[in-house]
């Protein structure tokens, strides 16, 4: 048993090296992303906001990668009073 | 031609500023003259590692901010003749350093020495991202462990993407510098090895520091480790390490290669 757990701990670089770099495969795809999610946020945001009176909070963006695709996911919470506020109208 | 460069990591505490303090002094040891600027504004100790903290007057801010000129800041070495620090400020907070005022101290500066050696702060805020933004080169500060690693791949993506050389286009040169590094360990695979972290960085290396006494030693008596100890394993490996930085061809000694001879003679496999 105490030679299982010595074998054990020699290889724990290897994990470390292993774990790296999915880790980082992950956070490279990803580096940029947040931002890119901010900017879209403020740009939809500025589109709608030029015909239908809304509050900045309820827009939601937001992005879930996947493997093969990935998708945007965008929620506008329009009360219904908007109607009456469409800009312009 | 003067040439501005970042020492930086992520992570704290993994040897920017010994190794600020290092490389400065080696280079200044080869006759080049050389500014260390300490960019850790609130937390300063690149004058302590200096052992000038108590000749500290005016600092960086200071000079920002135009209280002071360049040369009533600067501090001359009491050892090497053409070794200079500029301070950090240790009472006022990060925010009073300002883009434009970091890009007129790092030009003025670059027209009176040949090196500016900008020590960051731990950290991807304001202070680092300042620290690396007028860099022509970056030497990035790992351990061989994890969290060190996955640090220095993110501050390896700022350096490609807000520094002002990455903006105009133009590639930034980065090197990384291990420190605290173990040989003897890492031949039994208990800590990552140069070839894993250079592989995962995919970052070409500027040098190997073996983890020693030497360097507690050095920060002890405020002194570089090139000056307290020069033939001791870190300095020679700082001393090489700045050769290259000078674009030297320098052959790479892997720290710990006599005990790496014991184990040939036992026939295991280092490394």
């Amino acid at each position: 048993m105490n030679l299982l757990n010595f074998l054990r701990r020699r290889g724990s670089a290897p994990v470390a090296r292993e774990r790296l770099q999915v880790l980082l495969a992950y956070e490279r795809t990803n580096r940029g992303h947040s931002e890119l999610l901010t900017i879209l946020r403020e740009e939809i945001v500025a589109v709608i906001a030029r015909h239908i009176t809304l509050e900045h909070d309820k827009v939601v963006v937001k992005m879930d990668r996947g493997d093969t695709v990935s998708t945007l996911e965008i929620d506008i919470e329009i009360p219904n009073k908007a109607e009456a506020q469409l800009v312009g109208a | 031609m003067s040439k501005t460069i970042v020492v930086t990591s992520g992570k704290g505490g993994v040897g920017k500023t010994t190794t600020t303090a290092a490389l400065g002094a080696a280079l200044a040891q080869s006759g080049q003259k050389v500014v260390l600027i300490d960019f850790d504004v609130g937390l300063r100790n690149l004058d302590l590692i200096m052992g000038a903290e108590r000749r500290v007057v005016y600092d960086l801010i200071n000079v920002v901010q135009g209280v002071a000129k360049l040369p009533q800041a600067l501090i001359k070495d009491k050892r090497v003749e053409t070794l200079w620090l500029l301070p950090a400020s240790q009472t006022r907070d990060k925010d009073a350093l300002t883009e434009d005022g970091v890009a007129r101290v790092v030009r003025e500066l670059g027209e009176t020495f040949d090196w500016v050696i900008c020590d960051s702060p731990a950290g991807i805020e304001r202070g680092a991202t300042l620290a690396m933004r007028y860099a022509d080169a970056a030497v990035i500060v790992t351990n061989p462990e994890v969290s060190s690693v996955r640090d220095s791949d993110r501050i390896i993506g700022l350096l490609d993407s807000k520094t002002e050389k990455a903006e105009k286009g133009q590639r930034i040169e980065k090197h990384i510098l291990i420190t605290r590094f173990d040989a003897a360990r890492a031949a039994r695979g208990e800590m990552l090895s140069i070839e894993d972290v250079l592989e995962i960085l995919s970052t070409p290396l500027l040098g190997i520091i073996p983890e020693s006494q030497e360097v507690l030693r050095a920060s002890n008596l405020g002194s570089p480790v090139t000056l307290s100890d020069p033939a001791c394993g870190p300095a020679r490996a700082y001393l090489d390490a700045a050769r290259r930085l000078k674009g030297e061809q320098v052959p790479m000694a892997t720290p710990g290669d006599k005990k790496r001879l014991i184990d040939r003679l036992f026939g295991r496999r280092a490394a």
